[in-house]
């Protein structure tokens, strides 16, 4: 029998080793050391409920233990074999105590259905796909659906674009299916590029059979035979597993001529992009495939009408494709069942940052971002304060704490000003400036921006600028306005969707961290100690012995002897001239008497 | 390998691999049967997971220990790679986390011959389909 005992750090902080010290001990008195087994296990991301106690092998998971429970636990369950009903989770909804972990709530948190097979098969190898149902949807469209069918379905499903957007993704493959062509594409947008992200990437080299399946059924839908993946060429391990996955799949005959008897044929061919964010734009995308300059062009012409060589293409997300399969398999209805009234089925999401359990989640539409935060991230790292939550990546924004319970779906997070993204979520605490989290993204923007229109290319520049200013303490209150204005603008005339997007990092902090702003502005101080040029070194003149070894150690020779001295030591005290601190830090480390502050 | 020919003819396909894993997973000898995944996206390989993996191979012969490793994705632990799942016959899988050599023997030598449980379990969060 094994006693498994939660050693994260929410629980550690409510006694979780007192109450591993109280089974050792209660076992070892009662001899039964050598057949109860007392273990200390990562967190169960239920912190919420913590401590948590999990008795294997039935499973039983006990929560808000104390160590003064453990002896009934000795006593009653390991010797008697009696569960105790009172330290049992209760489920909120029936008020019942659940004994068994797998039919807990909590555990329905997160579903994984775009990575079903992500962790469990091995990628390399059909056989597995295939006895986990693999192409069995392929096989379903080709013997006993027509094309339209298929785009019925997946439009009920509701499924919609995971790239971000959102668009229905059976709409837009009916809007492709009706432009019918001797030559037509299934491009599949694999380009990821939000800084933090990597579901897509996850996806590929987990579960590459179910990218190469979708495109096929996505093919016989709207008619087309050729399928193109456009993937960077920095995911060489993603690479090569799509690659083992076609060739296993044409070994098969599940890719090529006549699939599975039926007449139809579909392949795949994988196209690399050099890794720049505005080929993740479907039109940047196919004119790069094309050879021509990775830059977007004015929709309409939609590619569903002229895409890939000017001929009709369809153009899905990495994640919207693992979704196809199973949709087709266990139908529209039960996909639709999943998720909130407008955003079916699930997201799959990038947990980062100040977060204790960073990890890929999926979870299903209108899960809040408390439920990721705290129960599924496990909370903040080292039992800090949480401050924002970025979604959405450079076009996105950060969230605060008024949003924690804004359930996850396409509507809900633009009208909290943010959006759902690709699915980069990164967790943020009082230790980031938010100032500087605005900059970093545009930054990004700017860098790759493809300078092909100017709102994009010179305003967001100017934005940069601006920001610069604020962070170094040159700002003015009249830049506060000037932001807004610029923002608006480019949002308005920008080309594409990366420059129509890209002031969003710095109006959703203009309006959740205003006050943060105005701090920057007006009393030249950043609370996060995060800018640098707003930070004072200090020598606390009383506590300075007048030892010198900050003066030695400064690079810029900033330190200088003052005339002071204070009572009881012998030598005048230092002081740090600002003009000539570069704010290294190098003072301080020296410093044996904690003379030095930052401020 | 045949070309797959027909819908019937994949089911059919499935069935029979699938049986073959259930035997894998299901068969009463207990020496031979003991299956080890290992994480490998990006991520883990980065981590560790591939020396994690060649070095439990290598110590797994030592012992004669015959265990079927199986490289597969991302388990999306990522705050706890390399991650490994083992799975010993009539058990639950179970994950362990921060997966380097020494751990692996441990894993090895105390889980997998003895069933004494060791320290870094990562309680499983998720459903999957």
């Amino acid at each position: 029998m094994h006693v498994l005992v939660c050693g994260g750090t929410g629980c550690q902080a409510s006694a979780s080793a007192q109450i591993i010290k109280n089974f050792e001990d209660i076992l070892a008195a009662k001899g039964l050391q050598d057949e109860v087994q007392v273990v200390r296990t990562g967190c169960f991301g239920f912190c919420e409920k913590g401590p948590i106690v999990k008795i294997m092998p039935d499973n039983t998971f006990y929560t808000q233990v104390k160590p003064e429970d453990v002896e009934k636990i000795v006593n009653e369950h390991i010797i008697k074999g009696r569960k105790v009903t009172d330290l049992l989770y209760m489920d909120p909804e029936n008020k019942e105590h659940v004994a068994d972990s797998k039919h807990m709530g909590f555990y329905r948190k997160q579903l994984r259905i775009a990575l079903r097979n992500c962790g469990f098969i091995n990628p390399e190898n059909i056989d597995e796909c295939i006895s986990r149902g693999g192409y069995e949807a392929l096989g379903k469209v080709l013997s006993e659906m027509t094309p339209q069918q298929v785009v019925d379905e997946v439009t009920k499903s509701g499924l919609r674009g995971r790239g971000g957007a959102g668009f229905p993704t059976g709409v837009k493959w009916g809007l492709c299916a009706k432009n019918k062509c001797d030559e037509m594409y299934v491009i599949c947008n694999a380009d990821e590029g939000d800084p933090g992200a990597f579901m897509d990437r996850s996806i590929m080299e987990g579960d590459p059979h179910s990218i190469v399946e979708a495109m096929a059924i996505c093919g016989y839908a709207i008619g087309a035979t050729h399928g193109l993946v456009y993937i960077r060429a920095e995911y060489p391990l993603a690479i090569h597993r799509l690659q083992v996955a076609i060739a296993q799949a044409r070994e098969y005959g599940l890719l090529g001529k006549d699939i599975l008897g039926s007449g139809f044929d579909f392949d795949i061919e994988l196209r690399y992009g050099a890794g720049a964010f505005v080929c993740g734009e479907e039109t940047a995308l196919i004119h790069s495939m094309e050879g021509k300059r990775g830059e977007p062009t004015l929709k309409p012409p939609f590619p569903a009408v002229s895409g890939y060589m000017a001929k009709p293409s369809n153009v899905n997300n990495v994640e919207t494709f693992a979704n196809v399969p199973i949709i087709i398999t266990k139908g529209a209805d039960w996909f639709a069942s999943i998720g909130s009234e407008k955003s079916k089925g699930t997201k799959v999401f990038a947990l980062a940052g100040q977060i204790n359990n960073v990890g890929l989640i999926e979870v299903p539409m209108g899960t809040t971002l408390r439920d990721i935060i705290y129960e599924i991230g496990g909370g903040i790292k080292g039992g800090r304060k949480f401050k924002a939550v970025q979604t959405g990546g450079p076009s996105g924004g950060c969230l605060t704490e008024k949003h924690l319970d804004t359930p996850i779906d396409y509507e809900s997070l633009a009208a909290a000003g943010s959006m759902m993204g690709s699915g980069g979520m990164v967790v943020m605490d009082d230790t980031s400036c938010m100032v500087a989290i605005a900059k970093f993204y545009l930054e990004f923007t700017c860098e790759e921006s493809c300078g092909k229109c100017s709102p994009c290319r010179i305003g967001n520049k100017r934005m940069l600028e601006i920001l610069t200013k604020i962070t170094e303490g040159r700002g003015t209150m009249d830049d506060l306005q000037e932001l807004r204005n610029l923002a608006a603008v480019i949002k308005d005339t920008a080309l594409c969707g990366l420059g129509q997007t890209s002031p969003n990092p710095v109006l959703s902090t203009l309006d959740n961290f205003w006050d943060e702003y105005v701090e920057h502005v007006v009393d030249k101080k950043c609370r996060a100690g995060v800018c640098k040029k707003l930070m004072r070194y200090e020598i606390d003149k009383e506590k300075c012995i007048g030892c010198g070894a900050c003066k030695k150690n400064c690079p810029a020779e900033a330190i200088s002897k003052t005339d002071y001295i204070a009572p009881g030591h012998k030598l005048p005290s230092m002081t740090i001239d600002p003009s000539k601190c570069i704010k290294c830090g190098a003072c301080i480390s020296t410093c044996k008497f904690s003379a030095i502050s930052v401020k | 390998m045949a070309k797959v020919k027909s819908l019937a003819e994949l089911k059919a396909m499935r069935e029979k691999l699938q049986s073959n894993l259930d035997l894998r997973e299901k068969s009463n000898d207990p020496d031979s049967l003991v299956q080890i995944k290992v994480a490998m996206a990006t991520c883990g390989i980065a981590a560790g997971a591939k020396q994690v993996m060649e070095h439990m191979m290598e110590k797994a012969d030592e012992l004669k220990l015959g265990i079927v490793f199986t490289q597969t994705g991302c388990m999306g632990y990522c705050h706890a790679e390399p991650t490994i799942e083992v799975k010993c016959p009539g058990k639950d899988p179970i994950v362990f986390g921060h997966v380097d050599n020494n751990r692996a023997d441990e894993i090895l030598t105390k889980y997998v011959m003895n069933n004494e449980m060791v320290d870094g379990v990562i309680p499983v969060n998720y459903e999957t389909i």
